[in-house]
């Protein structure tokens, strides 16, 4: 197990079903610490289901999962808290608190996860709305946000708790091609400053060819390819390198 | 025809199945909610939120709701009663009947209706817009974040928002009866009280914290386990009130043979 020790998250042949559907089959991978990793694949292939196994709000039916040294899969909830305040997760739709303003979505998990004093907490809550270019807007509430400034402070909520690993799922859908691209250019900047592991659900090629280190590609339910972009160009499975591809 | 008969009891089969599995579902849910109150974190800041909603914002329904329940109701029984010569008795009739039935179940489906439709929407919403999965993602735990402190909410802002239902009745009672005979209020609160016992009062309001509990929990139940996106919605709502209304009217029956049970001498 030496080469999961040093990997900050693995598959180790995780199957999972919803009823009679087979939406993951014997999938198994390793990302080593601060690498990025976009998943790509039709509709419908596993791929949000796998962020979601990777942060236990879902059970494998079989298989390990292993983020950093814990292997969660049989984990208490009690334990299985502590591996999740490792991990930030920016969900499709952004995922805000709608009852709530922008500031209190970031500032409830550091209010019931962490000791700070309210300084510290106005401090941290300033200074990543300042990372994701949203100062100026901590008291609107989520729905006078747009598309892409939904994004952003999800992004801003996922990393308010300095997680090592994040994991986004589709961050630019819905966006246009230059907001998308800003959010692109805030995972790189997150990974070049904090070098975090992150995890990149996509369908925006082009986007996952800026930010990731290796790509993996899912058809129904099968891992088909896994490794760099030249890796998957080179892959046996034409959907694979169809995928890939940026034309 | 065999073949039909068979289809018939097979249909009735799967009702029944389905009705056990839901009253067994919501018997867990419920025991949770139990459980998870008296484990840490205690939720206080999100238990004032919900009061405040569930409790102030509801209080002008009730008591707009109360006042004239209140009034129409003297309208309705003055007649009769003058017709007997038992006048007098308009304001007994008046307390009697809004401390000990009517306050409790009016407020209740009153709260059920604006609060419980409300809890189904809004957990439902924070279910289908991945809002739950978020807060467990944050290492909260979403249902004793989100749901213990709706049904606490439930439980503390019924027996007071009846109080308010008893209060504004009596004084919509008196109103009506002003209108009528000149009554002085300082008598009509003496007459309305005279045969009024503690039980009449204290138990009933107390039995608001069932159904308090029944609406918090119904509706948290349609809300926060609804995986049916955005129709899931409306369909929370919608359940919520029904299924807490009926709960409330049959918990209703049995609480009051426990109260006769328990105080004999309030049974008229």
């Amino acid at each position: 197990m030496n080469s999961e020790a040093r990997a900050a998250v693995a598959f180790e042949n995780v199957s999972k079903a919803f009823g009679p559907k087979q939406v993951l089959r014997n999938v198994s991978f390793e990302l080593p610490a601060g690498e990025t990793l976009c998943i790509l694949g039709r509709s419908g292939t596993g791929k949000s289901v796998t962020l979601k196994l990777l942060i236990s709000l879902l059970k494998p039916d079989e298989g390990k999962i292993w983020i950093e040294q814990d292997e969660i899969t049989r984990l208490k909830e009690t334990d299985l808290s502590k591996v999740r305040r490792k991990m930030g997760f920016l969900f499709q739709d952004a995922a805000l608190f709608d009852s709530y303003t922008l500031y209190e979505n970031l500032a409830l998990p550091l209010r019931r996860l962490t000791e700070k004093t309210q300084e510290e907490i106005d401090s941290i809550v300033d200074s990543v709305l300042g990372q994701v270019g949203l100062s100026g807007d901590k008291a609107k509430m989520p729905a006078a946000l747009s598309g892409g400034m939904r994004k952003r402070a999800g992004l801003a909520r996922a990393l308010v708790l300095e997680p090592r690993i994040l994991l986004a799922d589709e961050p630019s859908s819905g966006l246009d091609r230059i907001t998308a691209s800003e959010i692109d250019e805030l995972l790189l900047r997150q990974k070049v400053e904090r070098q975090m592991t992150t995890i990149v659900v996509t369908h925006d090629v082009h986007g996952a060819r800026r930010v990731g280190d290796r790509f993996a590609v899912f058809d129904k339910g099968d891992l088909i390819a896994f490794g760099t972009s030249s890796d998957i160009e080179r892959s046996d499975h034409e959907t694979a390198r169809k995928l890939i591809s940026e034309h | 025809m065999a073949r039909a008969s068979w289809q018939e009891t097979s249909q009735r089969g799967d009702w029944v199945n389905r009705l056990i599995e839901f009253v067994g579902k919501l018997s867990q849910f419920g025991s949770r909610v139990i459980v998870a109150l008296f484990r840490r974190p205690f939720e206080a800041g999100q238990m004032v939120r919900q009061l405040a909603e569930a409790g102030s914002r509801s209080l002008p329904l009730v008591v707009a709701s109360g006042f004239a329940l209140g009034t129409v109701m003297t309208l309705h029984t003055r007649s009769t009663l003058v017709a007997f010569g038992a006048g007098a008795l308009i304001p007994t009739v008046q307390a009697l009947a809004f401390f000990v039935e009517i306050g409790p179940l009016v407020a209740a489906l009153l709260l059920a209706g604006r609060v419980g439709s409300g809890i189904g929407a809004v957990l439902a919403n924070m279910r289908a817009t991945e809002q739950i999965d978020s807060i467990e993602s944050l290492s909260i735990d979403s249902f004793k974040f989100l749901v213990v402190p709706r049904v606490v909410a439930c439980v503390l802002a019924l027996p007071l928002l009846t109080l308010f239902m008893d209060f504004s009745g009596l004084l919509g009672g008196y109103l009506s009866e002003f209108m009528a005979s000149r009554i002085s209020f300082h008598l009509y609160i003496t007459r309305a009280f005279a045969d009024l016992e503690w039980s009449n009062f204290i138990a009933p309001t107390i039995k608001t914290t069932v159904f308090g509990f029944i609406i918090g929990t119904v509706s948290s139940f349609f809300g926060y386990t609804t995986n049916e996106g955005a129709h899931g919605v409306g369909k929370a709502a919608t359940n919520s009130v029904v299924v807490s209304s009926l709960l409330i009217i049959l918990a209703d029956v049995i609480l009051i043979k426990c109260i006769f049970f328990a105080f004999p001498e309030s049974a008229l």
